[in-house]
This record gives C-alpha cells, sequence and structure tokens, in this order.
C-alpha cells in the first residue's frame, strides 16, 4: 500500500523565507506535522505575535514569522511551518520561541514585553541549563528556549504498574544528589542515568516506589543568596521553581548537553517499572519561576498575566505561595494547561503519580477563595489518562490554608499527612499527651480520612523540607546558617530532640540512643497503616549536620553519602528488613481503618493486656492487629522500662519476637521464619525508648 | 556534510564502516545509503571507529536500520564504539537494543568458527 502525499504537506504563502499555512489551534506548542511543524500558542490580548526560530547556541534569532491575522483563531495562534527548499524543519536543528505584543498595563493585569522572546508553555524540551551549574550568560536573549522532542521512544511492553496505594513504600529522593557524591560509584554521578545505575539498591531496601522532587526544567542559578563564609554564590538546589513544565530537566541528565534527556528520562523510567518501582513525581503548579513584579519575564507573563496568575483588584500578584507570585489554577484555561501537562508525562513518560506541591493552592478560586468544588481537582480525579495514576495533595499552602484532612479528594485524592509526622515526632521525644493521638495515627488517620481508606494518608516522620532522621534525633534546633540568611529560613517546629548533645557526639549513651530513636521512627512508620514515605538516605543515618531546609546546598551537605559507615550499615539493615516484613503481611497494609468491613480488627494495649493507658503522662502503648495472623507492636517512649502483659494470641499460635529496637544486632530485627520464640511466652519487657514487633504463628 | 559509508563483503558478512559524525543534517543520506545494505547477508556490522558523534536523530536512524534489518530477519552488530559514543547509547538506552562487540575482526573471526 502506498501512501498518499497530503496536500496540506505544502505552504499557502511564504513569510521570513519560510513556506507556511495556517495552522492547527490544538494541540498547544509544537508539534510535528507531514513536511513541517505546527506552532499553537494562545494569547488572550495579543495584539501581534511572533514566531522566533533560533540556530542552536545563536545568539540572535534566524527568523521571525508573524503570524498573520488570517492564522489566527479564537485567542490562538497556529501555524505550520515548512523548511526551507521544501525540506521539513531540522528539529535537532531548531530552537523557538514566541514574541508577543500587547498592552502594558499592570492595573488591569497586562504586562506584555514585545521586546521579549518567550519561552512556549507547551514546550517539550527546554534548552539554555543544559550542563548543571555551568554559568549563564545573562545578557543572552531569550535565556530558555523551546525545543522539540521526537515522542518515538521504545516503550517495549512497559506501562505504569498500577501498584495498589496501600502496598507501596515511597522513597522521596533528589535525581542529583542521591548519586552526586563520589561515593555513589556510578559512571553518570547526579543523573537519571546515575539514579538508574542504583535500582539495584533500590531493589535490595525493598522500596516499590521512589518519588523524584522537581524534575521539570528549572534554573538552577535562580537564587540570590551566597555562602556566607565563602561569598560563593548559591544554587537553587531543590528546584521548586518551574520554568518548563513540559520539560525533563536537562541538567539531571548525563546527555544534557546533547538534548538527549528525555531519551535518558524514559530509559530510566523503563527500567525502574522492569524492577517493580513506580515512579511519582514531585510536581509544583503553584507557582512559576516569574516571581513577582520584580521577576523575570519568560513565558506566561508576556504570554498572558490576566489568564496564569492570580491578580488582586489592583493588578498586583497574590502570594499564597510564598515566592511571588499563584498560579490561577482553576481559571478554565490553566486547567487544561495542568491538565494536558499531566498527561503528557502520563502518557509520554509513563509516569505512576504526582504528588502536589502546596496543593491546597489547586483549590483557590482566581481571587484566591478556597473552594468547596474546585473543578481543576475533580478534573484530574476524573480525567481517563490519569484515571490509575496516584494523586498525592501536599494539603496547605504559605498562605495558612491548611487542608489536611479536608482536601477535596473526589475518591482519589491522597494526602501528606503532616499530623502523623508531628504526632510521632512528638511521641518519640517523649511529649505527654501523645498516645491516644498515636494510636490514630498508626492505624490510618480515621478522624482525617474517614470513607477515604488508609490509602489517604501517606505517612512520613521525615521528608526533604525539614531535618533528615539522623538530624531529628541529633539536633534541638535547626542550624541553617550556611544558607546565608543568618539562620532566619527553616522551620522552627521540628519536634526534635538531640538525646543529650546537640549535633555530633562522642558519647557512646548518646549515640546508642540516637540509634535506637531512628529505629523506634522507622519500626512506627513501617507498622502502620497508610503509605509510608521514607527520605532517602534516612535509612544509612543521612546527615545534613543539622541543616533543616537545604534548597540551596548543593554539596556533601545535601548528597548522600555511601562511604560504609557502622551506623549505616546497621540502621540499613534493619530498615530493609522492616519493609520486607511489611510486605510480607498484608495486614499491617489494611486499606480499611479499624471497624470497616475490613477482614481485620485493632485492639489497644497497655502494660496490662487490654488496658491502654489513654492518660496524659501515658508513653507506652501497644496495637494488636488480628486477621488471618496477628502482629503485635508495643511502642515505649518513655526512659523507663515495663513489663507487659502480652494478650493471649490465637489458640494454637505463640508470640514470636520479630523486632526490639532496643536489642543489639543482629537481634534488633530476625529474619523471616527464623524470629524466635518468647522466653516467657506471656510478657515481655520492654527497654526504655523502644519499640517491638511481635508475631503470633 | 555527510557520513562517508564504505562497505564490503567478508566470509558472509556484510562490513559497513561508517566515517563522520551522525546528526540530524546527515542521517537523512545516511539512511537512504545504509539500508539497501541490509539483508544482503545474514549479518550486517556497523564499524563506528570513525564516528565521533552520534545525535538524537543519529541514533534513531541506528535503530531504524537494527529494526528493519530484524524485519528481515538479519542481524545487525555494531562495532568500534568509541567511550563517547557508547556513554551516550548507555545513557539514553540505546545500547540496550543493538549486538555492540569490540571490533569488525572478533566478529569476523566468532562468525568463522
Amino acid at each position: 500500500m502506498s501512501v498518499t502525499e497530503r496536500i496540506d504537506a505544502y505552504p499557502t504563502r511564504t513569510i521570513g523565507g519560510y513556506g507556511v499555512r495556517a495552522g492547527r489551534p490544538l494541540p498547544f506548542g509544537a508539534t510535528p506535522v507531514p513536511a513541517g511543524v505546527n506552532f499553537s500558542v494562545y494569547s488572550e490580548k495579543a495584539t501581534r505575535m511572533w514566531l522566533v526560530l533560533f540556530e542552536p547556541g545563536a545568539e540572535q534569532p534566524l527568523a521571525e514569522l508573524e503570524f498573520p491575522a488570517a492564522f489566527r483563531i479564537g485567542s490562538v495562534f497556529a501555524m505550520t511551518v515548512f523548511g526551507l527548499d521544501g525540506g521539513s524543519l531540522d528539529d535537532e536543528r531548531l530552537e523557538y520561541g514566541f514574541r508577543a505584543e500587547g498592552p502594558f498595563d499592570p492595573e488591569h493585569g497586562d504586562r506584555f514585553d514585545a521586546t521579549r522572546v518567550l519561552s512556549d508553555p507547551y514546550a517539550r524540551m527546554i534548552s539554555g541549563r543544559d550542563v548543571w551549574g555551568t554559568e549563564p550568560d545573562r545578557d543572552r536573549p531569550c535565556p530558555y528556549r523551546s525545543r522539540l522532542v521526537p515522542d518515538d521512544f521504545d516503550w517495549g511492553d512497559d506501562a505504569p504498574l498500577r501498584i495498589p496505594t496501600e502496598d507501596l513504600v515511597v522513597y522521596e529522593l533528589h535525581v542529583r544528589g542521591f548519586t552526586r557524591h563520589p561515593s555513589a560509584q556510578v559512571s553518570a554521578p547526579g543523573t537519571y542515568a546515575g539514579l538508574r545505575e542504583k535500582i539495584p539498591y533500590l531493589k535490595e531496601l525493598g522500596v516499590n516506589c521512589v518519588e523524584l522532587m522537581p524534575v521539570f526544567e528549572f534554573d538552577e542559578h535562580d537564587n540570590p543568596r551566597s555562602d556566607p563564609g565563602t561569598g560563593e554564590p548559591l544554587l537553587d538546589y531543590w528546584g521548586y521553581n518551574t520554568v518548563g513544565f513540559f520539560a525533563p530537566k536537562a541538567g539531571y541528565a548525563a546527555t544534557g548537553r546533547f538534548g538527549m534527556q528525555a531519551d535518558e528520562f524514559k530509559t530510566m523510567v523503563k527500567e525502574l517499572h522492569a524492577a517493580g518501582i513506580e515512579v511519582v513525581l514531585d510536581v509544583v503548579f503553584n507557582h512559576t519561576a516569574e516571581g513577582n513584579e520584580q521577576g523575570p519575564t519568560i513565558s506566561f507573563r508576556g504570554l498572558d498575566n490576566a489568564t496564569y496568575y492570580m491578580l488582586t483588584p489592583a493588578g498586583d500578584y497574590y502570594n499564597f505561595s510564598g515566592t511571588g507570585n499563584t498560579v490561577n489554577c482553576n481559571h478554565p484555561v490553566v486547567r487544561d494547561f495542568i491538565l494536558n501537562c499531566l498527561r503528557h508525562w502520563v502518557s509520554e513518560y509513563h509516569i505512576d503519580g504526582f504528588r502536589f506541591d502546596l496543593a491546597a493552592i489547586l483549590d483557590r478560586a482566581p481571587d484566591g477563595t478556597p473552594l468547596a468544588n474546585p473543578p481543576l481537582l475533580e478534573q484530574l480525579a476524573h480525567d481517563p489518562v490519569l484515571r490509575h495514576c496516584k494523586l498525592i495533595a501536599e494539603a496547605w499552602d504559605a498562605a495558612g490554608l491548611y487542608e489536611v484532612g479536608s482536601f477535596p479528594d473526589y475518591g482519589r485524592w491522597a494526602e501528606w499527612n503532616g499530623q502523623y509526622r508531628d504526632t510521632v515526632r512528638r511521641f518519640l521525644k517523649g511529649d505527654p499527651g501523645t498516645a491516644g493521638e498515636l494510636a490514630t495515627r498508626v492505624v490510618g488517620s480515621p478522624d482525617l480520612y474517614t470513607g477515604r481508606g488508609t490509602a489517604a494518608s501517606v505517612n512520613f516522620v521525615t521528608a526533604h523540607d525539614g531535618f533528615t532522621l539522623h538530624d531529628l534525633v541529633s539536633y534541638n534546633d535547626k542550624h541553617n546558617e550556611a544558607n546565608g540568611e543568618g539562620n532566619a529560613d527553616g522551620a522552627n517546629d521540628n519536634n526534635s530532640w538531640n538525646c543529650g548533645a546537640e549535633g555530633p557526639t562522642e558519647d557512646p549513651e548518646i549515640q546508642r540512643l540516637r540509634m535506637r530513636q531512628m529505629k523506634n521512627a522507622m519500626a512506627i512508620l513501617l507498622t502502620s497503616q497508610g503509605v509510608p514515605m521514607l527520605l532517602a538516605g534516612d535509612e544509612l543515618a543521612r546527615t545534613q549536620a543539622g541543616n533543616n531546609n537545604t534548597y540551596c546546598q548543593d554539596n556533601e551537605l545535601s548528597w548522600q553519602d555511601w562511604s560504609p559507615h557502622e551506623t549505616g550499615e546497621e540502621l540499613y539493615r534493619f530498615v530493609r528488613s522492616l519493609i520486607a516484613f511489611r510486605h510480607a503481611h498484608p495486614l499491617l497494609r489494611g486499606a480499611d481503618h479499624p471497624g470497616v468491613c475490613s477482614g481485620s480488627d485493632v485492639s489497644w494495649h497497655g502494660t496490662r493486656a487490654w488496658e491502654p493507658d489513654w492518660s496524659a503522662d501515658s508513653r507506652l502503648l501497644a496495637v494488636l492487629r488480628t486477621g488471618d495472623e496477628q502482629i503485635y507492636v508495643a511502642m515505649n517512649s518513655h526512659w523507663e522500662p515495663h513489663d507487659l502483659e502480652l494478650p493471649t494470641p490465637q489458640s494454637g499460635t505463640d508470640w514470636y519476637l520479630v523486632a526490639d529496637t532496643a536489642a543489639e544486632p543482629p537481634y534488633d530485627i530476625h529474619q523471616p521464619g527464623a524470629e524466635p520464640p518468647l522466653t516467657d511466652p506471656g510478657h515481655y519487657r520492654i527497654a526504655p525508648r523502644s519499640t517491638v514487633i511481635l508475631l503470633a504463628r | 556534510m555527510t557520513v562517508e559509508v564504505r562497505s564490503r563483503e567478508q566470509d558472509g558478512v556484510t562490513v559497513v564502516e561508517l566515517d563522520g559524525e551522525i546528526t540530524s543534517v546527515t542521517s537523512g543520506e545516511l539512511q537512504q545509503r545504509l539500508l539497501p545494505l541490509i539483508g544482503r547477508s545474514s549479518t550486517t556490522v556497523i564499524d563506528l571507529t570513525q564516528v565521533p558523534y552520534i545525535s538524537s536523530a543519529g541514533l534513531r536512524t541506528l535503530l531504524l536500520v537494527h529494526r528493519r534489518a530484524l524485519r528481515e530477519a538479519t542481524s545487525t552488530i555494531l562495532v568500534g564504539l568509541s567511550e563517547e559514543v557508547r556513554f551516550v547509547m548507555s545513557s539514553t538506552g540505546f545500547l540496550n537494543f543493538f549486538d555492540v562487540r569490540e571490533s569488525a575482526s572478533s566478529v569476523l573471526g566468532a562468525v568463522r568458527e
């Protein structure tokens, strides 16, 4: 069968030396079509629009093609451009942007600036920050240029894994920080390819989901601060400052300098999937890198400021994100933008889910009012392409909207459970009055998520934002001097306890207590119902020297140090075994809250079986889960030991010891099938500040 | 700018030596010259010793040739990859699709056996 050439593969006129014809308004962005490329961009108020073409690396444009009036449908400018001499455009040798003319009238929301070449909001790839950290040329016109990416990646049979949410063990990591340290011993440190080389480690650890901190293109140089010691500029290492929402971060690719970040990223996802590991992206839709009035005009501001940003009646930027601007998420055009962006990542990159940064902003109306039925969240919940991907909200914002437990969920949304974190931390350090709340937290927070099930609760003790687990038990206070703000940045309410000395200590007693506290945190987290999330490196006792806000620390403070050390090895073995224990026992992962038509039952115990102590000064709580088997977890944050009377196990079974955080390794945790029986079957002496896990069989 | 293509038949194997950078500029013509060589023998060895760089479009051309060979029930073997080319192919996953050997002579020796 021969393919008949299409009649629309020919130009209807010539502009700037290029053959062109009226384009298709959808999809937005640059799309290869027969013999050419279709460019489409939306702007409500632009009076004129140009497509600006560059050769890679060239400072000045190759050509500027104004969209003729006839090429405008509605508020969309669309043009198909054919190559010179009748050939097709060479997408590898092409960078582009738009120039938009329109009113500059901030009071009415308009900030057009026809002198600037803007990047395409739908750019599949952005060039300009191709190699991490290289000094940018700030005078270069259009520093972030849009590029095309072939969408022909060979996925084989790969597809998103669709692991039931309640079965996940999430591992939050920073692509660069995970393998940048020389001790990582990978061939491409700090990249997607480097992460790929660590898949065997992830598999051995047992996590089945990685949550990647922002990987949308951002500018690591977008940070005004300097190291107070050396005067060296500090980078934006975390990247919660998106420049290109459809583009993978080039500086995280070993092949970014060749423009092959998309292939490298996809290969990483494909191999993670092959190892049974899902990929969740931390996405930042609440604000953009354009900042406030003083910030750079990159894209949205120059295309349609009043559409994309929430503006006050006076035309100023609302700042619910704490970073200068707020994306106007529930404007219909922006809703479509976010939806299309997520569909792109799911269909083109096989992403399994998303964690939405400051997600409370996603349910605000254009004037900032929180909506009871935010159309964006409903749309994402029911979208056919996103139907099976995980949607996880960081259910608060920087302007005081706190929605943990009340985020509009449409039966789909899960949340970072900040209350879980706070409660477990307070319990661990021995605060009074926490036993009751702890009970609620370890069974999936039914007070917050009734009707939504335990999988709505992403449980965590630590995350990128805040202390690492090691630092949580080693510092009472944050130590953020290196961030250049006189220790004023970062959270103050850490609920941390240093176990007797601030920071590094040679005191063996304190060291032992810290180890036990880290194990306690992991033991509680990994035996709680809900979805446990670990911060990368916590299983190796990673330290940030007390810095709880390392957003700008692209150095040893943030990078995972893989050098073997005793503490790390001991903790790693404990955590790995705990994860395996969780995977082996569905009882710990029950999707229903206690008492909700599930095949399991939960009961509470204290030093006496069946007699939990809910009093304010109680620091001991034991939870017994009963289903096809029985698991008993006793948590003691008291500085005294207690003799526990154990509930009688189901007839024909006896209690076996799975873990005791107070025991020296290798007796701190026992391998499946090798758990020893208790010497005194009805009793167990729980040591001070320790956690005990028993299994009846 | 073109990639030079030199082919020869030896021991029942087609050996194709390429010389030059394979990029979007050169890959179109290269593809037209490579495809007719596929299927002449059961094995096509593509020697990249003189290829310092392969771009995204170039890698796609090689993969296309490989796919075409598979369709004709023949095989392709890449040899003579520079460290840089190997690194790029490995990082982007393209290496996984190919049978890669050290040099053309190692393949010819193996086939002869």
